[in-house]
């Protein structure tokens, strides 16, 4: 066991994540159906979910039960009623003594490291606020792996929200890890944090602008909610809609990734070109949330 | 005739020099010396100083503070010494040293941190010191502070 908890990607070296990534890959058949593997039989998984999520909880479900364990799942409307009453820590104290692992979302920054004090068994990170999401960096990382065939040197372009993103917050940091070239397409008031413009080497850039030289396109959505008027929210999320024309100058094997849900910052007409990759992405989660398993349980 | 400020000496307990000045108020607070504490306590503020210009001064009696526990001035008065009296003679003379890591004291600004709320956990910060400025970043979200002063317990 190379760590206890998966808290946040900042607590891993390189050599933990290559080894998350080479173990994901082994599980691939396995996560696709193709081959049974029973190594998490008796093993009982515990989805405490405070916010509302689809397919971060479905894809940990899918992973424990592919393996042969079993979950138990606490919805965000059962939360709700045990966060009237009890505290985080009570909640997990108890859960921890029931269960072998247990997988948190929680909306307070910090709150999966302080569940992991708390927890007799190892806690996994599924989103704490706007802090980290670890698993959804690593599994951005397999799809890059497995799509451009490495995952360092390369020229790599986050776009959107790259302010409130966690997901863009947490990736930056491991892209940065393995030496990749990073360039930043936001709207004026979403752009990266200047803290971590002080931590990693990454340059802002408009996308016409390196679209011919850049192998990953990730993109995410830009948040509705974040502003104050519908009309703002529309000339920014209109000013970074990428389409199937917005590709053509585009290198033959750049792909293009969204943590999903997307809104309308990828056009549909972009799926059936050859860089759409978000779908892949997405399944992706599930090799990787195994080998994560797989890694704090056995 | 020249008058001079004159701090009486104490005949045993812990001095703190070199505190920046108008500092020493938040010493007190952080060495949990307030409201309620019968430590008797000498407290001189905006002294002229040689080195600082200005400076405070901090004297409780017939108390010898742990190292550790002073090390956390560090924070708001990294230049701070201290002096251990026994018998009105110095026994041993320091600096502070700021310390990696620090357990209360400070409170994290993100409203949206757990330590924020009403769980029962005590907040927790990694301190740096950068073009000799205090930066203390939370351990639990990662928000980093750079005005410590005024985020005291």
């Amino acid at each position: 066991m190379r760590f206890r908890h998966l808290i946040s990607i900042e607590d891993l070296s390189r050599d933990d994540i290559l080894h998350i990534l080479r173990k994901a890959e082994r599980f691939e058949d396995v996560a696709r159906g193709l081959k049974k593997l029973k190594v998490l039989e008796g093993k009982i998984l515990a989805n405490l979910f405070f916010e509302p999520s689809t397919r971060t909880r479905m894809s940990f479900e899918t992973a424990m039960k592919r393996l042969g364990g079993e979950v138990v799942n606490m919805t965000a409307q059962e939360a709700s009623s045990i966060a009237k009453g009890e505290t985080l820590a009570d909640t997990v104290r108890v859960i921890s003594k029931y269960v072998d692992v247990i997988v948190i979302r929680h909306p307070l920054e910090g709150s999966a490291r302080f569940a992991s004090e708390h927890s007799e068994v190892p806690v996994i990170n599924a989103g704490d606020g706007a802090g980290q999401h670890p698993t959804q960096t690593l599994l951005d990382l397999y799809t890059i792996m497995k799509e451009c065939g490495r995952i360092e040197r390369l020229k790599i372009a986050l776009m959107g929200d790259l302010k409130y993103s966690r997901t863009v917050h947490s990736l930056i940091k491991a892209l940065n890890m393995f030496n990749n070239e990073i360039y930043l397409i936001s709207p004026e008031g979403l752009r990266l944090p200047e803290e971590f413009l002080e931590e990693v080497k990454a340059e802002e850039v408009n996308l016409n602008d390196v679209i011919e030289e850049i192998d990953v396109l990730y993109v995410t959505r830009i948040q509705k909610e974040r502003f104050p008027d519908e009309e703002e929210y529309r000339k920014v999320a209109g000013s970074y809609r990428i389409t199937a024309k917005t590709l053509e100058r585009a290198k033959d094997n750049l792909i293009v990734m969204h943590p999903l849900p997307r809104v309308d910052e990828i056009d549909v007409d972009v799926d059936k070109t050859k860089h759409a990759k978000y779908f892949d992405q997405a399944f992706y989660g599930v090799p990787v949330r195994m080998a994560i398993l797989h890694e704090v349980l056995i | 005739m020249k008058r001079e400020l004159v701090i009486s000496k104490i005949e045993r307990g812990t001095v703190i020099d070199h505190i920046n000045a108008g500092k020493a108020l938040l010493v007190l607070r952080i060495l949990g010396i307030g409201v309620g504490s019968k430590d008797t306590v000498t407290l001189a503020m905006n002294v002229p100083s040689k080195k600082m210009g200005k400076k405070d001064i901090v004297k409780v009696a017939n108390k010898f503070i742990g190292e550790e526990e002073l090390n956390k001035i560090a924070l708001i008065a990294p230049k701070a010494t201290i002096n251990l009296i026994e018998s009105y003679e110095v026994k041993r003379k320091f600096k502070v040293k700021l310390p990696d890591f620090i357990e209360g004291i400070l409170r994290c600004p993100n409203r949206n941190c757990i330590t924020n709320s009403r769980e029962p956990v005590t907040p927790k910060f990694y301190i740096k010191l950068k073009d000799d400025v205090v930066t203390a970043k939370c351990y639990y979200c990662n928000k980093v502070i750079r005005n410590v002063d005024e985020f005291v317990i």
